[in-house]
């Protein structure tokens, strides 16, 4: 059973998780005075506090998501910030472009909240570093052992078939991806088998931009046009999942659909979402993928959010270590 | 395996008919003979005897997949399909196979997969036919093992019907569709030899060979919008066992709507029916008869239950044939002549025939719609479903076309639940909670008198499952007792007495009507409001 540990470095409060020792907020979800970001997805970095702090990466995503006049402020990974009593520091978590770790130093004690996180490589990010900790703070999002990926390589090299295979029939390749991470990690793992531009929906285009201001090397763009649909017969177009069965999407013509997403591993969601491929490719850690987070952090006590944790929390606890579930608001879409 | 495999990703990932029957077209076209009539075989929703059972499976999951039992279940219970999740946790790693699935190691055609690996394992000891199963789960990747756990236990459920099949055999060999209906139903055996002789269009029908039923639809809008009522036969709908008669040089059979045949269990309809002259197939319905008036479903359903007929239980339990059209005389195939034609000939032989037990369905007498429609109100009364409309002037096609044969049957009875148990769905429906079981008060407990699986919408659907998972009481396996708190509508068409449920009453066909959110657990139904129901029903 676990005591009450006298020095909590982290709890959940109404307002978010919450450092009492350093006064500061980890992606709270309602305003407060200073809010540490791990990364830039909507669910994670809400409007409305009264400083933000990010990881040098992340500031430009960070400032271009916030309103105009907000406070961010933008620490390079690994360097360490004195909050209150705490050391703070931030380290990759290989998500998205900037997503970061949160690491918190207090009297000896060493926690770290993962944010959301993954151990695949993406060509957009830096990798997931493993930062030693006594207590682990982890997303749970795919905490089931169904939930396995193929290589990213792999999923990309399916996605260009699929794209060869339409254009050989004379039709546009729709495929739906968040627009915000997902999206660039496609263009940027398709340089490996194309020099081609893509057509990106205007949302998408918002966020490329600025991934390769910060030099992130991706296929070349263009925005989508009102033009007739034999303008698109044969191009791959990369669109956020929202625009799906809009409007917008009539001026394709007979276009084949695809999804990127985690989710996509299970029949049943791969049939429901009604797109005529599903491709497995996500930005968070499968089940061997968490499993393996944990060994390397050497936390003895770990802590689930958002997801299957109630389960991951068990399997832990059966095998010895002291493992909970921290209710947050962070979401499952992907 | 791995075109068949391409095939079912294509058919599972599309919702349009036309793409679906073009995939099994491309494919039909493309593949060994004996794969394509093991294809025809598996996607018309027919099934090998099963030789490993679904508790088997099950239990072998659980011991191959090295993580705790609890841990196999709650994630059997999160997707919701055995095969699945045999395919997602024991299948060759995805990481370290390529992700389309392929595997180079194992590409056994359709045909030779069944022939020489999952027929063969019904001769086996239970340890032997563990090891060859999990065997081929190791070492396929994730959409062949798959299929593979799908065709040792059943249907595929891809979203393909038998019409659907047939359009696309029609479309590859150039014949009418009637025609690989006809060579399609009742029982042949997939091979390359059948696959030829459908091609060359010489199977060699059996002597006994039925013809594809002609189905009706539903009754959408007013009655008068089919026009004069003159033009139009209205006949009750008779509630039994939907039959063909087949007479043919010396012999009767009796084929069910399932294809099945029925001769053996109907044995005084089959002795009358030996009396129709050869070269006669004569469409009806087999109903249960007593004292001069159809008996409720139930009590056809406890004949057929019966492996063996007993004097006692014919008696108890008479059947009748009751002819609704002529679909051959004299051996000639007279489907495309007009209902009134079929019917003035049906009339005739019936007639002739003499005799209670192959009668004439009896024409609804109404000279207007309104009169029919006063007539639809006594359907219940005299244990018919509703009332058929068949245009005088229609042939008798295949499969359900709509247009000129129409049913319009009358209200169901209607009662409030209270969703106490749901399950995880199929197919597209796998890892939602889409399967419940809804009960009525009996005291002061609930007690599950129907299971529906139809009637919401996506959004509905949607909601409950999120609302499900929130609000679990216990879970047995994949399924999941909920708090009394929802009451839905529901709708069946019948009930009877159950001694195989604990509420003692078998509802017909429940499915839901709409979810009652303005009412309260405790305004649901009681049981006594069923049981009365059913004493009204079997005065």
């Amino acid at each position: 059973m676990r005591g009450c540990s006298v020095e909590e470095l982290v709890v959940a409060t109404a307002d978010g998780l919450y450092c009492p020792a350093g006064n500061f907020h980890i992606d709270p979800w309602r305003p407060v005075q200073r809010a540490v970001i791990t990364h830039a997805h909507g669910d994670h970095l809400r409007p409305g506090s009264g400083e933000y702090v990010t990881s040098a990466p992340g500031a430009a995503l960070a400032a271009r998501r916030l309103p105009a006049n907000c406070l961010v402020k933008a620490i390079a990974y690994g360097e360490a910030q004195e909050l209150g009593t705490t050391q703070v520091s931030l380290h990759p978590a290989g998500h998205i472009l900037g997503s970061a770790q949160v690491r918190i130093e207090h009297a000896g004690s060493v926690w770290v909240v993962s944010g959301d996180y993954k151990r695949d490589p993406d060509p957009t990010c830096a990798p997931f570093e493993p930062v030693a900790c006594d207590v682990f703070i982890s997303e749970a999002t795919f905490a089931l052992p169904a939930y396995r990926w193929s290589s990213s390589a792999a999923v990309a090299a399916e996605i260009h078939e699929w794209w060869q295979l339409n254009r050989a029939r004379g039709a546009a390749s729709v495929l739906f991806a968040y627009a915000l991470g997902k999206a660039q990690r496609v263009l940027a793992e398709l340089t490996r088998f194309t020099a081609e531009a893509v057509y990106v929906h205007g949302a998408v285009a918002a966020l490329t931009d600025v991934y390769r201001e910060q030099g992130v090397k991706m296929l070349p763009t263009m925005p989508v046009i009102d033009a007739p649909a034999a303008h698109y017969a044969g191009a791959l177009i990369i669109a956020p999942p929202s625009a799906a069965g809009s409007a917008w999407m009539r001026r394709f013509g007979s276009s084949s659909t695809g999804f990127c997403s985690g989710w996509m591993r299970v029949r049943g969601d791969r049939r429901r979402r009604g797109f005529d491929r599903g491709f497995v490719l996500s930005d968070h850690a499968d089940w061997p993928s968490l499993l393996r987070t944990f060994d390397d952090s050497g936390a003895r006590r770990i802590l689930l959010t958002h997801g299957h944790g109630d389960t991951m929390s068990r399997y832990l606890r059966e095998r010895g270590v002291d493992a909970a579930v921290m209710r947050t608001e962070y979401g499952a879409e992907e | 395996m791995q075109r068949f495999a391409a095939l079912f990703e294509r058919l599972d990932t599309t919702n349009a008919t036309s793409a679906k029957v073009e995939a099994m077209a491309e494919y039909f076209r493309s593949a060994p003979p004996a794969d394509a009539a093991w294809a025809v075989y598996v996607l018309m929703g027919r099934r090998v005897k099963r030789s490993v059972g679904h508790a088997l499976l099950h239990a072998w999951l659980i011991e191959e997949a090295g993580l705790p039992a609890w841990l196999v279940e709650e994630t059997y219970g999160s997707i919701g399909d055995l095969a699945e999740t045999i395919a997602l946790l024991v299948a060759a790693d995805p990481a370290a196979a390529p992700a389309s699935g392929r595997d180079p190691t194992d590409d056994l055609p359709l045909s030779r997969w069944f022939t020489e690996r999952i027929l063969p394992l019904a001769d086996l000891e239970p340890a032997a036919k563990r090891e060859h199963v999990t065997g081929w789960w190791r070492q396929l990747a994730y959409r062949e093992c798959f299929l593979v756990n799908k065709l040792l236990t059943g249907a595929l459920r891809v979203g393909v019907s038998r019409s659907l099949v047939t359009r696309a055999l029609a479309a590859v060999f150039e014949q009418p569709r009637m025609q690989i209906e006809r060579a399609l139903i009742g029982e042949w055996a997939p091979s390359a030899d059948f696959w030829q002789a459908l091609a060359c269009n010489e199977g060699s029908l059996h002597v006994s060979h039925p013809y594809p039923f002609f189905l009706a639809s539903p009754l959408e809008g007013p009655v008068e919008g089919l026009g004069a009522r003159e033009g139009w036969l209205a006949e009750w709908k008779w509630d039994g066992i939907r039959g063909q008669i087949v007479r043919r040089r010396g012999e009767c059979t009796l084929w069910s709507r399932g294809e099945e045949i029925i001769t053996a269990r109907f044995p005084e309809i089959t002795a009358a029916a030996s009396r129709v002259p050869d070269g006669t197939v004569i469409d009806g319905e087999v109903v249960a008869w007593k004292d001069d008036r159809v008996a409720p479903f139930a009590q056809l359903q406890q004949r057929i239950g019966r492996l063996k007929l007993t004097a006692k239980i014919l008696n108890e339990i008479p059947a009748r044939f009751i002819a609704y059209d002529l679909l051959e005389l004299r051996g000639d195939d007279i489907r495309p002549q007009p209902l009134r034609q079929r019917r003035g000939a049906l009339g005739a032989m019936v007639q002739q025939l003499g005799g209670t037990i192959i009668q004439l369905s009896p024409p609804i007498e109404a000279v207007s719609w309104q009169q029919l429609a006063e007539q639809r109100q006594h359907a219940r009364a005299l244990g018919v479903e509703g009332i058929m409309l068949k245009s005088w002037e229609s042939h008798y096609g295949a499969g359900r076309q709509r247009g000129s044969w129409w049913k319009w049957k009358i209200d169901p009875f209607v009662f409030d639940g209270v969703l106490l148990y749901a399950a995880p769905g199929n197919g597209r429906r796998s890892n939602l909670y889409t399967d419940y079981t809804f009960g009525v008060w009996n005291g002061d407990t609930l007690v599950p008198v129907a299971k529906a699986y139809s009637g919401l919408n996506a959004g509905e659907i949607q909601e409950l499952d999120r609302w499900i998972r929130a609000h679990t009481r216990e879970k047995f396996g994949i399924v999941r007792s909920v708090e009394s708190h929802h009451v839905f509508e529901l709708a069946y068409e019948g009930i009877a007495k159950s001694t195989r449920h604990k509420s003692g009453v078998a509802l017909r066909f429940p499915r839901i009507v709409r979810w009652r959110k303005d009412k309260s657990v405790a305004e649901a139904d009681k049981l006594a409001d069923l049981q009365r129901v059913l004493a009204e029903q079997h005065a």
